[in-house]
């Protein structure tokens, strides 16, 4: 047919990418800016299919962007911004070079600034799509809230990440969306079920940070400068799906509890407020101030297809986290000095218990140690001089225990001095087949209501001798694939030993033993028959099916391998505890 | 005005010496030298210029202008810097301007005059009160006139100097010693006080307010006792509006006339505002940390449904691991620690250690917090993104569903009998076309014939050399073994059959010797009474070693393989009634592995290293090649029908052809984990079997269907074991029974097994 020739690398996927550095030199920005407005703009890079025909023929390593989204990234206002940044900052150095302190004054007054709300709204048109993303926003903002005021960062950066923590802090709180918390060597891990989307971020400890010299603070000030905007918006609006004053105010009954003591001890003025509500002792106000919004029963739509069972089932899991909402209410507590307030204050008010601490830790408390009403005192320390009789001293473990395991637990094993249980992660779900530590199935038994043995030991047993079953299981296949190859060798050995004699040139020394009785077991030959037939099968699989089941099987072999390496670890570790035990004994 | 001047010095000059008379003490005030110099200076005007010109001629001017520099900061208290200027300036004038004297004298007579002045009022003041009367400053002493030298200079005369008059001043005639001054330190009660004068060469003893100037002086106070350090300070300028001006100067105009400078200011900064160039200061809106209902409106924007967006995985969640106090199973051991710390961090299952705080107080903070959150960051905005289809598949789903191996029955199942006999390992074997016997030739240069059912020796022939390869006559009439060691190929006729049948073969092969004359490559002989006794009958010597032979099916040809990469030499076939060899082929086409007959129509098949070629030996031509797909054929087989081949290769592989199809394997099965020796097709069950180095053979089920439209299937049915691996040398040979499902396998460990 004729015609011209195509030219390679003129259609397809090669027009669809476009490298970093020719992308940067569409937009005419400087590297780090460049950096800045992928950030904010959420723009990464893609990794082509065909690498080689999309970097045309050559195999360097580059980084790829979709043309579309740098040709979307012409259009924003931002970049515009950008170049009178760079502007304003050369002006600034001139201003400086000649020592002309009224141009610098007029510039720094005149600094360019940008917003990026409607970069939030284009990267998340609904507010759903917005909660999907806020993990990594908290986490963040956590973060920057911890820091010193000096260094790193500006101070209204971490002021304003302060403040937008609080308010979710307190926005959790007030509608009861915490389900999970761990602690962790990296921080506290928290989950929230908001709007149905789980949430979790990390907070860390209160600690002083070691800045680290091989971290670019631009990049994540950069970040932080989306985020706090993201998070800002995300709490207006979830502050008024819940007709809470934003931003936040403290209901005016608990704000005049609050007032009676002197504040200014605290903090200056303008930083009492945010304290305050950082201490997360009150409630918040609400828009409209009803006394108590009367439960709303949800009507039962049953939807088709759906049968009786499952609708039951899902009403359980309801009212199950109703449950687990109030999993607390009733209960005072009191923190001693040295136990995390802000952490312990936010969960124990997450569900739904009062909680108070000394005076002069922090601003807020509400109740004295002296109170009666106390039932649990949450102490971390060996021991405590003065005690009272009618409340409970524990470690803090138990708080985040019981919100895991969603029940109140027995508060013997959690007393001052007593070697705690290990803390488990709620975020593990075991599969079939997969390793449950034995505590974790202790707190299964008390989730279905079982009462603990009265024996520990014989429980202790118990656990054992199922543990073993469960090896005993897993290992049955394996077991008999050794037995037949054992069987095989032997057979091949004694044969072996004839060989020899008659090699030797001995004539078989003939003589007649009782034979045995060969007991075949139907159900163990039918198995064998199946596996050598699955053997034989697998043997005739293609290439790619057969690598796919290669590593699906290497996988799950590893899994089994892990489980039993764990289950004989924890064995070894009980036998010992045990022989320690018994000597302590005699 | 230089009259005056002069008149008032001469005043000057009698109070002075009126006053020198009236005191006569042996000091001077500091007014007094000051003002002979400037006698001096007077001097210098006429007569010591022209001295200094010559002098200060070879001073160049740069030098000059350093030295007045320097000495610029000189204050008036400094007499004698300030004349040393004068003395330069007036220098420089000279040199400047040759002879305009006028102008310099008049400069030098100005300065005169002010200095006088400013004497004039130190005049005054001594004459109100005489406060040089105690000046005791030596600096001032003129009763030597030497002036400011180093008094060394005097050191080799007797005097020491000269007094006013110009006379002598001599040295004292004897000087102290050590001992005097000792003596002197000793006994004189005023020896502390006393000084010695180096201009005059003599003790002088100081006074008691001397001694007390000294020590006030010493220890930083003013000398004068009366002197008030703390005098209240009058301010000069002050906040008081005082009615006088400072200055008597009259105002500038520029203080009553507008700026132009600032004019020219102003409207630059009028017209720059005009432009835009310089904008109003801001007012700060606080709008940036004001937040409002952004999604009061929701709109699918265009991003929503943005097709390429890819969204950032979320963090994985944490596992007991990770807990402050994990359950004890979780904690590494000191070998996993070791291993842990040993291995690339990136190549760690988790980036930190579990470790175990018995309590939460004890929990430090976590070092790289920062640094995870960064790479986080990093990750989220430098990681090149993809969709990655994660397979959700069951593995059992994999596993294609194939006919039970049950309901293809028969095939060999069990290992039933072992012959044993051969020392060496056992090349090859072959059955008779009855099924009764079976032949096999090994390392150890003997041909052992066993009976099948019993696996009892029958016969052994001693053929002296290792032999390669042993094949049975295919035709049922005629008993004959075909044996390859080195380059000849043998004829044995074993006289195991009934006697019409050993009588058929013994005539076949005496038939007609019409070729010996023909010297080609290869000669045909009858063999010796000794070996005839054993029963072997015909030499075929071959060129070259000799590594296969194979029957045609009709019984009359047989094919020879010699290996050889550089001739065409490397095919023979022989036709044994006739006692006729040929080389069927005139060129090298790779090196022949192994060959085979068509079963039923004039083909032959020629295996080289890659590929199987079939040549058409009516037409003498080449019908087919068929490509391998591996890296070595070791062995081939024809199925009876003729229309299926298949290939064993020493990389694993069997490669299955269906001769209607294509040139490529229709099923390549890596059944085998080491390299295939020997593949045989059964003649009458649709069963192949394959044997490898691994030590199995493994019996498939291969129906071939009449229909061209249905593919062969192909069920592994059995996996035989049995053999000893010996130098990683397994199975070397497999061969069926002709009737019977059973297949034989001979091995690396000199046996022969039979499974049935």
């Amino acid at each position: 047919m004729g015609g011209l020739q195509k030219k390679k690398f003129e259609r397809g996927s090669a027009t669809n990418y476009i490298t970093r550095n020719r992308a940067r030199k569409k937009l005419m920005l400087s590297l780090p800016d460049f950096r800045r407005l992928c950030i904010l703009k959420g723009i990464y890079p893609h990794e082509p299919k065909h690498k080689k025909k999309v970097n045309k023929g050559s195999t360097a390593p580059r980084t790829f962007y979709l043309l579309k989204d740098i040709r979307f990234l012409l259009h924003e206002p931002i970049v515009g911004k950008f170049r009178e940044y760079k502007i304003f900052v050369r002006k600034l150095k001139k201003a400086y070079g000649k020592t002309e302190w009224s141009a610098v004054e007029r510039l720094k007054g005149n600094k360019p600034t940008y917003k990026l709300d409607h970069i939030i709204k284009e990267r998340y048109p609904s507010f759903i799509d917005a909660l999907r993303d806020i993990d990594d926003a908290l986490c963040m903002c956590f973060l920057f809230s911890t820091f010193a005021r000096t260094g790193k960062c500006h101070v209204q950066t971490i002021q304003l990440c302060k403040r937008l923590t609080v308010e979710w802090m307190n926005y959790v709180v007030a509608a009861r969306a915490l389900t999970k918390v761990f602690l962790s060597i990296k921080g506290i891990y928290y989950q929230a079920e908001v709007m149905g989307q789980l949430i979790t971020w990390l907070v860390p400890y209160q600690f002083s940070h070691d800045h680290p010299t091989d971290v670019d603070y631009r990049v994540m000030a950069t970040f932080t400068e989306f985020y706090t905007t993201l998070l800002g918006f995300v709490n207006f609006r979830l502050y008024h799906s819940l007709n809470l004053l934003y931003p936040p105010k403290l209901d005016s009954k608990a704000e005049l509890e609050l007032k009676e003591e002197n504040e200014d001890d605290y903090a200056m003025n303008s930083e009492c407020y945010i304290e305050k509500l950082s201490a997360l002792s009150a409630t918040l106000a609400r828009v409209v101030s009803t006394a108590e919004e009367e439960e709303a029963q949800l009507d039962q739509f049953p939807v088709e297809g759906e049968d009786m069972e499952r609708m039951e089932a899902r009403e359980q899991e309801q009212r199950k986290q109703e449950v687990q909402k109030k999993l607390f209410e009733g209960l005072k507590f009191y923190l001693n000095r040295e136990v995390p307030r802000e952490s312990l204050a936010f969960i124990i008010r997450g569900f739904g218990g009062e909680v108070s601490w000394d005076k002069s830790a922090y601003i807020g408390s509400t109740y004295e140690v002296t109170d009666e009403t106390i039932t649990h005192h949450i102490v971390d320390r060996p021991n405590i001089d003065k005690q009272y009789i009618n409340r409970y001293y524990i470690q803090p473990q138990w708080v985040y225990d019981c919100i895991n395991s969603k029940i109140r637990l027995p508060v013997e094993d959690y007393f001052l001095g007593v070697t705690l249980p290990p803390h488990l992660s709620p975020f593990v779900e075991e599969k079939e087949g997969d390793y449950v530590p034995p505590e974790k199935m202790k707190i299964m038994a008390l989730q279905r209501g079982e009462k603990p043995a009265q024996n520990q030991e014989d429980e202790e047993e118990e656990e054992e001798e199922e543990g073993e079953d469960e090896e005993e299981e897993e290992d049955d296949n394996e077991e008999e694939e050794e037995e037949e190859e054992e069987e095989e060798k032997a057979e091949e050995k004694n044969l072996k030993k004839m060989e020899d004699q008659r090699s030797q040139g001995k004539s078989l020394q003939v003589k007649v033993t009782p034979g045995k009785l060969k007991v075949e077991n139907p159900a163990r030959l039918e198995q064998e028959e199946k596996a050598e037939e699955k053997r034989l099968a697998i043997m005739m699989m293609k290439k790619k099916e057969k690598y796919l089941y290669d590593k699906i099987m290497f996988g799950k072999k590893r899994k089994v391998r892990e489980a039993n390496k764990l289950t004989a670890k924890r064995k070894a570790f009980d036998d010992s505890e045990k022989a320690k035990k018994k000597k302590t004994r005699k | 005005m230089e009259e005056q001047s002069r008149n008032m010095r001469s005043s000057n000059e009698q109070t002075e010496k009126m006053k020198k008379a009236r005191e006569k003490t042996t000091k001077r005030s500091k007014e007094e030298e000051k003002e002979e110099e400037e006698e001096e200076i007077f001097n210098f005007k006429n007569k010591p210029a022209e001295e200094k010109e010559e002098e200060d001629d070879d001073l160049s001017d740069s030098e000059e202008s350093v030295f007045s520099g320097l000495e610029d900061s000189g204050s008036d208290s400094e007499e004698d810097d300030d004349d040393d200027k004068e003395e330069d300036d007036e220098d420089a004038a000279e040199e400047g301007d040759g002879s305009d004297e006028v102008t310099v004298e008049s400069q030098n007579n100005q300065q005169t005059e002010e200095k006088t002045k400013k004497k004039k009022g130190g005049v005054t003041g001594q004459q109100q009160k005489d406060e040089y009367e105690q000046d005791s400053s030596d600096e001032e002493d003129i009763r030597n006139t030497v002036g400011n030298i180093p008094m060394e200079w005097y050191k080799d005369f007797p005097h020491i100097g000269y007094n006013l008059d110009g006379k002598k001043i001599y040295k004292p005639i004897r000087n102290k010693d050590e001992l005097d001054d000792f003596l002197d330190k000793m006994e004189n009660p005023d020896y502390w006080r006393t000084v010695h004068d180096k201009q005059t060469a003599r003790d002088v003893v100081l006074s008691d307010e001397q001694v007390d100037l000294v020590n006030r002086l010493q220890k930083g106070q003013f000398g004068d006792v009366n002197f008030n350090e703390y005098q209240p300070t009058v301010e000069f300028f002050s906040n008081d509006v005082m009615i006088h001006p400072v200055t008597n100067r009259p105002a500038d105009k520029r203080s009553f006339i507008p700026s132009l400078i600032e004019k020219e200011k102003v409207s630059k900064l009028v017209h720059a505002i005009k432009m835009g160039w310089i904008k109003p200061r801001r007012v700060d809106d606080d709008s940036r940390g004001r937040f409002y209902d952004l999604w009061a409106n929701e709109d699918s924007s265009i991003l929503a449904n943005h097709k390429m967006h890819l969204p950032a995985p979320k963090t994985p969640l944490p596992g007991h691991q990770e807990s402050y106090n994990p359950p004890p199973e979780y904690l590494l051991t000191e070998e996993e620690l070791a291993v842990w710390e040993q291995q690339d961090p990136s190549d760690r299952k988790f980036p930190f250690v579990p470790t175990r705080f018995s309590n939460l107080r004890q929990v430090p903070a976590y070092q790289r917090f920062i640094h995870e959150r960064f790479e986080r960051c990093l990750d989220l905005y430098l990681c090149p993104r993809q969709r990655k289809m994660r397979v959700n598949v069951n593995p059992e789903d994999l596993i294609p569903n194939l006919p039970k191996p049950k309901d293809l029955q028969p095939f060999p199942t069990t290992q039933s009998l072992v012959y044993r006999g051969h020392s060496g390992l056992v090349r090859s074997i072959s059955v008779s076309p009855t099924g009764q016997w079976l032949a096999s030739g090994s390392d150890d240069g003997s041909v052992r014939f066993w009976e099948v059912c019993s696996s009892r020796c029958m016969k052994t022939v001693q053929v002296g050399g290792a032999v390669k390869s042993v094949a049975w006559n295919p035709n049922p009439s005629v008993c004959l073994l075909a044996v390859a060691l080195d380059s000849v190929v043998l004829v044995l006729s074993p006289s195991l059959a009934d006697r019409q049948v050993v009588s058929s073969s013994e005539r076949l092969l005496s038939g007609e010797q019409e070729s010996t004359e023909e010297a080609g490559p290869v000669t045909w002989s009858d063999t010796e009474e000794e070996e005839q006794s054993q029963g072997i009958r015909l030499k075929i010597q071959h060129p070259k070693a000799v590594h296969q032979v194979v029957w045609h099916s009709k019984g009359d040809y047989l094919a020879s393989v010699m290996p050889d990469h550089s001739s065409h030499l490397q095919v023979f076939i022989h036709q044994v009634s006739r006692r006729r060899s040929q080389n069927p082929f005139r060129k090298n086409k790779g090196l022949v592995q192994c060959v085979s007959f068509h079963p039923v129509r004039p083909y032959f098949f020629v295996a080289t290293q890659r590929s199987v070629r079939i040549y058409n030996l009516v037409k003498q031509e080449m019908t087919k090649k068929l490509q391998a797909n591996s890296k070595w054929i070791s062995s081939m087989a024809v199925h009876p029908g003729g229309d299926h081949v298949i290939c064993g290769s020493y990389d694993c592989k069997l490669s299955w052809f269906d001769l209607d199809l294509s040139t490529k394997p229709y099923k390549m099965l890596r059944h085998h984990k080491k390299a295939v020796r020997g593949v045989a097709y059964h003649r009458n069950y649709p069963l192949f079997a394959s044997a490898s180095d691994d030590g199995s053979v493994i019996v498939c089920h291969g129906t071939v269907f009449n229909d061209l439209l249905q593919n062969p299937l192909i069920v592994p049915v059995k996996v035989l074991r049995g053999h000893v691996i010996t130098h990683d040398l397994g199975i070397l040979d497999v061969t069926f029974h002709p009737t019977q499902p059973w297949v034989f396998s001979s091995g690396a460990d000199a046996t022969i097994r039979l499974f049935t």
